[in-house]
């Protein structure tokens, strides 16, 4: 038996997500009296790889067919449910972004393993295995049974603590099948973002509003996030006007995020709003209207004009950052 | 070329969610269904698609797992402008169930593109999609934000972290799509609502399929403790509480 991690990287690097997930599983096999084994697909470094183990993974697998740099969801899905089937894996967590979302499905289908999509805790039971979700976009969280010898969770992001440990993993290459006449993802196109803190994967997020005002007033906002080191964000309103990017859109149907810090500026915070914010560790409300809903999710709330209060909140970080 | 909409119906997204007694429910008084965001989203790029010549679209079916009662949120597909209907006459007890009946009646009808919402805003599982296409054996695209046609083919636009990607699969696939598929949601006229009541709705009967996993009880999220308010002359002080209290900078 085993816990059978899958950590994705980007351009052979992994992320605090990746170790996040590392530290999950190793958390997992302890409920379990289980090891480790995570997955690496893609061209990784051992020096890379290695760092797996300093979060818990026992054993370190690493597939780096060439064919294997473009996410084929068919393709990774049988590499993936080759070693779970070698690993004898009674758990596999992946993460619940992008990825996770392609790949748990098929291999759900694949192993006939019962999918906990979107996990922010540790199970609540290993027998009968119960997983805590979220529900109704943050509203209800559901107590999930999973009644397959093999369960897939998802993890979402930013919801477990990294636990170090030390590290004395084994790397080793993934002993599995590839076969090209199977592979159908063809790319045509590339359009990478560069340089900008990914809105999924910051700390923290500066967000305006339709109480901005105007896409003229984003400035002050925009040299908060940067002082900050934090993503800029905004509510669906704006990018429905087409003030800020789609991408930058947070909500219900746009992107959703659980950073440690969220600050809110000119959001009412309607529930479609909330249910994409919801999970922030910590919500900051800066808002004319002082019965404006986001103050009830928030933990600390500024009433007042945010052309005025920005600048003021800037000078103050600044002098902190001295 | 054939397109069909998988759609399932939710709670309108301004809903309070309340449990029911027991928790082992959502208490479903006074709720008004809807069409899931993300299905409604990609019925209306299916429909722009089938509307635009150029593409080859020629039918836009919407499927639909669930019982009679949910009959409404299928008219409100077909008064979109959907041409007919399938109806998988189950009670959806999970994604899998789900999907393997919608997989099931793809099976009897052949479409070109399958086009699934990326999540449901009721259960937030993410898995249909994928499921289905694992169920055929057929390619899937995930997080697709643009579906576009070039020659009578068709290109996927997917989210990747930090970037886009365009990238083409072989016919039939599912797409999975996301925020951006389509601009706004299509909205009922009239004449499509007077029209949608003599469309056809295929209903099937449901395989038998136990599903892998169960809701057994919900639960509130955790309740928030009430805000701080900050003097706006004063925002320095919001420093010191994110700094020193929250620790959160």
């Amino acid at each position: 038996m085993s816990v059978l991690v899958y950590t994705e990287n980007w351009d052979g690097k992994f992320k605090k997500l990746s170790f996040e997930l590392v530290s999950y599983a190793s958390a997992v096999a302890k409920m379990i009296n289980t090891s480790v084994t995570a997955l690496s697909i893609g061209k990784v470094g051992n020096e890379e790889l290695k760092k797996l183990g300093g979060f818990g993974a026992q054993k370190i697998l690493s597939a780096d067919n060439d064919l294997l740099s473009v996410l084929d969801n068919q393709t990774y899905t049988s590499v993936i449910a080759e070693v779970a089937k070698k690993e004898n894996a009674s758990v596999i967590i992946i993460s619940n972004n992008n990825t996770g979302k392609a790949l748990a499905p098929r291999l759900s289908v694949r192993l006939k393993a019962g999918v906990g999509s979107g996990v922010s805790r540790l199970p609540l039971s290993t027998n009968p295995f119960t997983v805590y979700k979220r529900t109704y976009s943050g509203n209800a969280f559901a107590h999930l049974v999973i009644k397959t010898d093999v369960r897939i969770l998802t993890l979402a992001q930013n919801s477990f603590d990294l636990t170090e440990t030390s590290n004395n993993a084994s790397i080793e290459k993934a002993d599995v099948s590839i076969d090209a006449s199977k592979f159908k993802t063809k790319v045509r196109d590339v359009k990478k973002q560069d340089g900008k803190i990914l809105l999924t994967d910051a700390d923290i997020v500066v967000s305006g509003g339709r109480g901005m005002k105007s896409p003229d007033n984003w400035g002050p906002l925009v040299d908060l996030a940067g002082i900050l080191g934090a993503a800029t964000a905004c509510s669906r309103p704006v990018s429905d006007e087409g003030w800020r990017s789609h991408e930058e859109h947070t909500g219900q149907t746009g992107k959703i995020i659980a950073p440690n810090l969220y600050i809110a500026v000119g959001i009412s915070g309607a529930t479609q709003h909330l249910a994409g914010v919801s999970s922030s560790k910590c919500i900051v409300a800066i808002n004319i209207d002082k019965d404006a809903p986001i103050f009830e999710a928030a933990q600390y709330g500024i009433v007042g004009d945010a052309m005025k209060i920005l600048p003021q909140l800037i000078t103050a970080v600044k002098e902190i950052k001295k | 070329m054939k397109i069909l909409v998988c759609i399932s119906n939710v709670p309108d997204t301004t809903t309070k969610i309340k449990i029911a007694e027991g928790n082992a429910s959502i208490d479903t008084a006074g709720i008004q269904w809807v069409i899931n965001p993300w299905d409604e989203l990609s019925l209306t790029r299916a429909l722009e698609l089938r509307d635009d010549q150029s593409t080859g679209v020629k039918s836009v079916t919407v499927a639909h797992v669930g019982p009679v009662s949910s009959e409404p949120t299928i008219r409100k597909a077909l008064a979109i402008g959907a041409d007919e209907a399938i109806r998988i006459n189950g009670e959806s007890s999970d994604a899998y169930y789900v999907a393997a009946q919608l997989a099931e009646a793809l099976k009897k009808e052949q479409f070109d593109i399958i086009m699934c919402g990326i999540e449901s805003s009721d259960y937030n599982g993410s898995v249909v999609g994928g499921m289905i296409a694992e169920f055929l054996a057929i390619p899937s695209v995930s997080a697709v934000s643009a579906i576009n046609f070039e020659n009578g083919n068709p290109s996927l636009t997917r989210d990747i972290d930090g970037g886009k990607e365009v990238v083409e699969v072989p016919a039939p696939f599912v797409a999975i799509v996301q925020k951006g598929i389509a601009k706004e949601p299509r909205i009922a006229a009239m004449r499509g609502i007077m029209l949608a009541r003599s469309k056809p709705v295929k209903v099937f009967e449901p395989v038998t399929v136990e599903p892998l996993t169960q809701i057994e009880s919900f639960e509130k999220p955790a309740p928030h403790p009430a805000c701080k308010f900050i003097d706006a002359a004063n925002p320095g002080l919001l420093l010191d509480l994110l700094r020193n209290e929250a620790k959160v900078i």
